[in-house]
């Protein structure tokens, strides 16, 4: 039995995602949109890292279909009840991971605690020992076969991560073959030889990475803590993954919800100048001077007020923790419209003084319809752009949010939150090192292929650019 | 030009209004005057007549926005609202929730914040279009692909990483900086190298990259290929005339945080122990003083405005076909 | 073509130039310290003991300040009558500047007197007749500068004459005088000024006669002063007689207490009670002076060992010695552990010893300890990260120092902490507080649940004992042993307490109506709140501890984290539910500890301590029976009973009493934990030359890497330039071809 929990920013996530099919599938026939994307999947750097992203989000999204699980049926009870605890399809599919929880510190792949306990020996004396870990390696009898035994579990994963490969650029060669109207073998040799005008080769290479990173964890992980524990015990790889849901969050559904003000706003000033214009630069000039951390401060702070005034609003914890980021979101959003909004401003001035849109001014078509048809297609790609870039930006922002104590709830798992607590850790002797660098790893990945994706997005909608080349 | 001075200040005063409204409604909506007079009085044995007594010596037992109870314009003016934002027009900070001369403290600990961030302004500046420079020199060698995939992965790098491996590697193990802590006058340079290094190549990433960019615009530009035609060497052809006008959009672009300069750096001056303005803002919004906050918050802005118009100036400097009108 | 190599070279010297000037500068400045030494070249080889602050002293005042990190500066300048003995144990007061200890003698309502035995009901006041030493002069300070006449120089200034003034030491006159007992009156009358807030106004009122009425007279004063004098206000408190206080001649005075209360001579041993001149007040109090932070809250003035000299709370405090301190003597004592740890080589000489102490802010642990390891700190504490760097526990369960620190020269000092770690249930909350039987086995369950044994040794490495009840060992009515544990939480096995196993906890839950967690009626899941103002990095860990502790009996915990303020309203209205709290002994009385449960001390209906609004009638008669009483088997009897109420309500989960594990390097001496006193920086010792030897030689800077760093650079851009020269060269001769 489960329920179903849609969080907010679930639903926001879903609104988002239906956001861009709908965009695709409108774009399907329009040859001018079309175009620049053609132009970016041919990079392949754009692709490489496009098969990154899309690992990520699919990890994201399994990460936002929510649900409780109903509780073991007690005597006396009238309706089903539910845990309080909040799962993922992720926590489903992660499995034992969530709930194999040491004791405390232990390094990868270990098979002891990191750090040394007391035990009373069999003599009755105290003695200061590195005790085996619960989980990690247990299933071990001689603990000299952990290696062979990774080993092994490796191969394995290896096997299945290439056959996985396989089937998975089989099945895009059938696709390709159908459309190419060309055989299958025709179709194959293009996409492995690197003739394609898609860098198909460089888009399966990368494939198989991932898949073989997604099959060694898979294999290793139900075993051992692949990239170790943390203070409390909890396996530090579940906590990266887990941080993934939190950083793409931030980096789209901040854009997403600056977006309409940003557009409108900057539209309307350049469209309608004169007090319009006035207001509307007020407006950002103000906000811009505010420093931005002081504001995103003040308003966290205040975001926490109303959450311990009104504890029943929140039935779990992760709907209070889901609100806090959904504001955090939000207020992020608040102090980053401006810079787009300007750029807007500047790029309508010098639209509406186009003969196209002076000449439906003329015939009276309506301010509105004006913007709409008019303004709005010619400012897609600057908000484009200016999308793609803000989204690593952000995903940075968080972890020094977290650092400044108003970034994320502390019991959201976060890069920020894990990079902050890490600091600690390397100050400890002897150091604990996997943290940081798992967290630091996922990040840099994420941050790394939305960089490079957002290059190639750039260079193919920057109309000067493409002049350029 | 004066004309145009004069204009933009009065510009300033109803954003600067703006601003004291948008912080005082937040700070007052999150922290009531009496969670500040327990914040302040301690732990241990608070009675309610100590908090009414911190509250009337501070004026925060007055209401926020309107006095009913008062007569006439008082009803305005003998509010909270009134009396703690009007003085920050002439720049008088008054003293902190906490008994301290804010001015005082701001003038004692911007030179701080200074011995950080102009050497990381100016050495940045140095070091980013060097490496921008030597990138467009070289372009399309080894030596600039591997800059710029550089540049990504630099840029990719959480800035926090950067203080913590900085710190790290250069205190911790190489014994070569104090690990933090500040001394005022010229002993400073030791505590400040550290900190501007990690800064600097911080920075390197994304500047180096957007740098680069500028220069290899100039470079394709018609009267550098006429020069380079007619045989110019490569070399002074970068320095006399390619360096001077990529100059330009670079120093446009950075001349709007030279004010801002002043306000230091909130996460390097909290990791190093560095007692700037960065470092007091923080410390303020943990302790809630709602008068640092304020004060910080309006000499933010006023410092941004400040660099807007710099900004302004230094165009019809560069290009003096921009009026200024 | 000339222009070339010219540019290049020119550019190459520049550079060179540069390099040049740096390296001069490096090795100039770093010739006579270690490179990373955070302290000016000049402080070398002095007599200067280096320690930290946290965060800035709220209140330097003696009548203001109370918390731990304002007692560490407050201690040293201020003289109250009393102190704690340094060297003997258990704890025990000795006169400081009064000439002997003051025994108070007793006056029924008629103001008889009665003798010294008599029974507590029939006194209604007790009176402390106090004698200081003679001649004992201030520090230095301007507020007793005299000119010539004997008039006092700086009591009247104008605004003119401080434009030039921005700090205490830019007065260029200062002056002293002899302490007298006037000055102790004039601060516990200060205690009562409308204008400073003091933290024990409220308990004092209740004791000192007169004082609360004081505290009217003067708000009275201050209205109709106001008027004539205008911002700020002096009062002379000369002028306002108390009805308590009084003095009786130059070096003897008087305090009337309300009713016996035996815990009085612990606060004659605080700051609050030490001696303020009223020409300091008068000083400060001119207008124009609190504009410059001149203040006594910032410049302190007593007659203690050290005065405060740098206040500047963004980056250091110091403390200088006294040049007018009337002297003590390191004191003697017998005791052979004493003897053993060198902690008795100096009775004898003159205190204090360190010439100035400097404090400067360090907001982190983490650069505290880095430092403290590098030699430029003496003294550290332990922190939970830091710990199996520093400590090993040997096979006998004995705790000492790893091989790294040893080698280093470094010390160990343990001390378990009179303080205690618990956690509140909110006894006026419907679910878990309350007298009746279902939330008092709920409290049982969860007491054992919470597993602190583990508690400690994941977050404390060990450093604590479990506390059984309300007092920590070193406190009067502590019980070791058997007598001692909580029969409620643990088991006495002849391997020593065990608790309970948890499906004891379990079956108390079941008895309470909650099977497996589950309410028995409605089959809804029990969910519990913990109110928490934790939000930082490592806070998070043990959020997730406590949680894992209740589901151990299917409880859920939610955590409500909220910032200070928020956390204070809610303990304060009573809507919290679990909290977590300490409380640090003010002195090594049982009543300290154990007035925190007293009914009449309740947080929501009487402000007080009693955090959780726990009230027992029982426990509450007894309270004050044992307030007064001298030690002995009868009130250990009386406490016994009430620790044992306590563990059968079960309105806290008794936490642990955390152990303090002091570090400090060799040349740090005299190093003996005293938890109570707060004065002791003056029997400390260092040695300079030691500490300067051992600086050097754990400080080598380690050049290579930079070397190879600038190598590799190097390397990387020859190819690039010898590539361009030879494109360049046939470009030249394609063109001139």
């Amino acid at each position: 039995m489960r329920q179903m929990v849609l969080l907010w920013t679930d639903a926001l996530v879903f609104l988002l995602v239906a956001v861009v099919l709908l965009f695709a599938w409108y774009a399907r026939n329009k040859e001018h949109l079309r175009a620049p994307w053609r132009e970016v999947v041919r990079s392949r750097l754009a692709v490489s890292s496009l098969v990154v992203l899309a690992a990520y989000t699919v990890t994201g999204l399994l990460d936002s279909v929510h649900f409780r699980m109903a509780l073991p049926e007690a005597q006396g009870q009238q309706e089903v009840q539910y845990s309080g605890e909040v799962l993922s399809l992720l926590d489903e599919l992660l499995g034992p991971m969530r709930t194999q929880v040491e004791k405390t510190y232990s390094a990868p792949f270990a098979t002891h605690l990191y750090t040394r306990e007391t035990i009373t020996g069999p003599d009755g004396a105290p003695q200061r020992v590195y005790p085996r870990l619960q989980y990690g390696g247990a299933h071990l009898e001689d603990i000299g076969d952990r290696n062979r035994d990774i080993l092994l579990r490796s191969l394995n994963a290896v096997a299945q991560a290439l056959l996985a490969t396989a089937l998975i650029t089989l099945g895009f060669a059938v696709l390709l073959a159908r459309r190419w109207k060309k055989p299958l073998r025709v179709a194959l040799r293009a996409m492995l030889g690197g003739t394609s005008s898609v860098p198909w080769r460089t888009a399966v290479i990368t494939i198989a990475v991932v898949a073989l990173i997604i099959a060694l964890l898979a294999a290793l992980s139900p075993f051992y803590h692949v990239l170790g524990t943390d203070k409390v015990g909890q396996d530090v790889l579940y906590q990266t993954i887990k941080s993934i849901r939190t950083g793409l969050v931030i980096g789209t559904l901040t854009t997403l919800v600056m977006l309409p003000f940003a557009v409108f706003l900057g539209m309307m000033a350049g469209y309608f100048r004169g007090w319009v214009d006035d207001v509307i630069q007020y407006l950002y000039t103000t906000l811009n001077s505010i420093p931005g951390v002081l504001l995103i401060a003040a308003a966290v702070l205040m975001m926490e007020v109303y959450m311990s005034n009104h504890p029943e609003l929140f039935e779990t914890m992760a709907e209070r923790a889901d609100l806090r980021l959904l504001f955090l979101c939000l207020i992020l959003g608040i102090t980053s419209w401006t810079g787009l909004c300007r750029l807007l401003r500047g790029e309508t001035l010098k639209l509406r003084e186009l003969d196209y849109v002076e000449a439906a001014d003329a015939f009276g078509v309506s301010r509105l319809t004006i913007m709409l048809r008019h303004l709005l297609p010619n400012l897609l790609h600057l908000v484009l752009i200016a999308v793609v870039l803000d989204f690593s930006a952000l995903v940075l922002a968080e972890a020094v949010l977290s650092y400044v104590g108003v970034g994320v709830d502390p019991t959201t798992l976060s890069w920020g939150n894990m990079i902050n607590r890490a600091r600690l850790e390397m100050a400890r002797e002897p150091m604990v090192w996997w943290s940081l660098l798992a967290a630091f790893t996922f990040m840099f990945t994420l941050v790394l292929a939305a960089n490079l994706f957002s290059d190639a997005v750039r260079d193919a909608f920057d109309p000067r650019m493409r002049q350029q080349r | 030009m004066f004309a145009y001075l004069v204009r933009r200040v009065l510009y300033a005063i109803p954003i600067l209004i703006g601003v004291n409204l948008i912080t005082f409604f937040l700070f007052f909506v999150v922290n009531t005057p009496d969670d500040m007079a327990r914040m302040h009085l301690g732990m241990k044995r608070v009675t309610p007549e100590a908090i009414e007594k911190w509250k009337s010596e501070r004026g925060y037992d007055r209401p926020l926005l309107y006095n009913s109870a008062a007569q006439g314009g008082d009803k305005l003016v003998d509010t909270i609202f009134f009396e703690k934002s009007v003085r920050l027009f002439v720049f008088d900070f008054g003293s902190s929730d906490s008994g301290r001369d804010i001015s005082a403290d701001i003038g004692n600990r911007m030179w701080a914040s200074l011995a950080i961030a102009l050497p990381q302004f100016l050495i940045g500046l140095l070091v980013y279009v060097s490496f921008a420079m030597l990138l467009a020199f070289f372009r399309g060698s080894y030596l600039d692909v591997s800059g710029v995939v550089l540049c990504v992965i630099l840029m990719s790098i959480s800035g926090l990483f950067y203080i913590i491996a900085g710190q790290y590697v250069f205190s911790k193990l190489l014994h070569l900086f104090p690990i933090s802590g500040y001394e005022p006058g010229w002993l400073a340079w030791r505590f400040v190298m550290l900190p501007v290094v990690i800064g600097v190549f911080a920075g390197l990433g994304s500047s180096g990259r957007l740098y680069r960019t500028f220069f290899l615009e100039e470079i394709n530009r018609d009267y550098v290929r006429t020069a380079r035609a007619k045989g110019l060497p490569e070399l002074r052809l970068m320095f006399r005339h390619v360096l001077k006008n990529a100059m330009v959009p670079i120093l446009t672009g950075v001349v709007v945080v030279i004010p801002s300069l002043f306000m230091g750096s909130l996460i390097m001056e909290s990791f190093f122990g560095i007692p700037g303005l960065g470092s007091y803002t923080i410390e303020a919004i943990q302790n809630q003083d709602f008068a640092i906050v304020r004060a910080m918050v309006f000499l933010g802005s006023v410092l941004y405005i400040a660099g807007l118009l710099l900004t302004d100036l230094s165009y019809t400097l560069v290009d003096p076909r921009i009026r200024l009108s | 073509m000339h222009a070339r190599p010219s540019l290049l070279s020119q550019y190459r010297r520049s550079a060179g130039r540069l390099l040049a000037a740096w390296v001069v500068l490096m090795l100039g400045a770093c010739s006579d310290q270690p490179w990373n030494s955070p302290y000016p070249p000049d402080q070398a080889g002095q007599n200067i003991l280096y320690s930290s602050f946290e965060e800035r002293p709220n209140h330097l005042d003696p009548a203001q300040s109370y918390s731990a990190n304002e007692i560490v500066f407050t201690g040293q300048i201020y003289e109250p009558p009393l102190q704690y003995h340094f060297l003997r144990r258990p704890y025990a007061l000795e006169p400081l500047v009064a000439t002997g200890m003051p025994e108070p003698w007793y006056l029924d309502a008629g103001g008889r007197r009665l003798p010294d035995t008599a029974p507590e009901e029939g006194i209604a006041f007790s009176i402390y007749d106090i004698e200081i030493e003679p001649g004992i002069m201030y520090q230095p300070h301007p507020a007793f500068a005299r000119n010539t006449d004997g008039e006092l120089i700086y009591h009247s200034l104008q605004e003119t004459d401080l434009a030039d003034i921005s700090a205490l030491g830019d007065f260029a006159a200062t002056g002293s005088r002899e302490l007298v007992a006037e000055d102790f009156v004039y601060q516990i009358k200060r205690l009562a000024h409308p204008r400073l807030h003091s933290p024990i106004f409220g308990l004092m009122s209740e004791y000192i006669v007169g004082l609360a009425d004081y505290a009217d007279t003067l708000k009275q004063a201050l209205q109709d002063e106001l008027p004539r004098q205008g911002e700020p206000v002096y009062l002379n408190l000369h002028d306002y007689p108390m009805s308590g206080v009084e003095v009786v001649d130059r070096y003897h005075y008087r305090i009337r207490i309300r009713g016996k209360y035996m815990q009085f001579r612990y606060w004659l041993a605080m700051p609050f009670f030490a001696p303020v001149p009223w020409e300091a007040d008068r000083f400060y109090t001119q207008p124009g002076m609190k504009e410059r932070n001149i203040t006594l809250d910032w410049y302190p003035v007593g007659t203690g060992p050290y005065m405060l000299t740098v206040n500047n709370p963004n980056r250091q405090m110091v403390l200088e010695r006294n040049p007018n301190f009337h002297g003590e003597r390191y004191p003697a004592g017998d005791d052979a552990a004493d003897r053993e740890a060198g902690y008795l080589e100096d009775s004898g000489k003159p205190l204090p010893m360190i010439d100035k102490v400097i404090y400067s802010l360090e907001k982190e642990a983490i650069p505290y300890w880095n430092k403290f390891l590098q030699g430029y700190y003496d003294t550290s504490g332990v922190s939970s990260d830091s710990f199996d760097q520093a400590i090993q526990i040997g096979s006998g369960g004995d705790i000492s120092l790893t091989q790294e620190l040893i080698d280093k020269g470094i010390k160990l000092n343990t001390a378990v902490a009179t303080s205690i770690f618990y956690l509140g249930f909110n006894m006026l909350d419907p679910v878990i507080g309350g007298d009746s039987e279902r939330a008092r086995l709920l409290r049982q369950a969860i007491s054992i649940a919470m597993d602190y044994d583990e508690f400690i040794a994941i977050f404390a490495n060990g450093r604590g004992i479990t506390a059984q009840g309300p007092l920590p060992p070193g406190i009067f009515g502590y019980q070791e042993g058997e007598a001692g544990i909580n029969p409620y939480v643990y088991d006495w096995t002849p391997r020593g307490a065990e608790r309970k196993s948890i499906e004891q906890a379990r079956e108390l839950l079941v008895q309470a109506g909650y099977p497996n967690g589950r309410d028995v009626q409605t089959g809804k899941p029990l969910v519990l709140y913990f109110d928490t103002t934790a939000s930082g990095p490592d806070d998070s860990a043990r959020l997730n501890w406590m949680r894992k502790q209740l589901q151990k009996l299917d409880i859920q915990l939610q955590i409500r984290a909220t910032d200070y303020n928020r956390f204070q309203d809610k303990m304060r209205k009573g809507t919290a539910q679990l909290f977590q709290w300490g409380w640090n002994a003010d002195y090594p009385d049982p009543e300290n500890f154990l007035f925190l449960l007293y009914g009449r001390n309740g947080k929501v209906e009487h402000n007080g301590e009693n955090a959780a609004n726990y009230s027992n009638a029982e426990y509450d008669a007894l309270f004050e029976r044992m307030k007064n009483m001298p030690d002995g088997p009868a009130r250990q009897e009386v406490i016994d009973r009430m620790v044992e109420i306590l563990r059968f309500d079960a309105p806290w989960v008794f936490g642990f009493h955390p152990k303090q594990f002091v570090l400090y390097h060799d040349w740090y001496k005299n190093a003996k934990p005293n938890l109570m006193a707060n004065n002791t920086l003056k029997y400390r010792r260092i040695d300079p030359q030691l500490r300067e030897t051992k600086r050097h030689a754990w400080n080598q800077p380690v050049v290579w890497p930079l070397g190879l760093i600038a190598a590799l650079l190097v390397l990387a851009v020859i190819p690039a330039v010898v590539g361009y020269r030879r494109h360049e060269n046939r470009r030249v001769r394609t063109v001139e071809g």
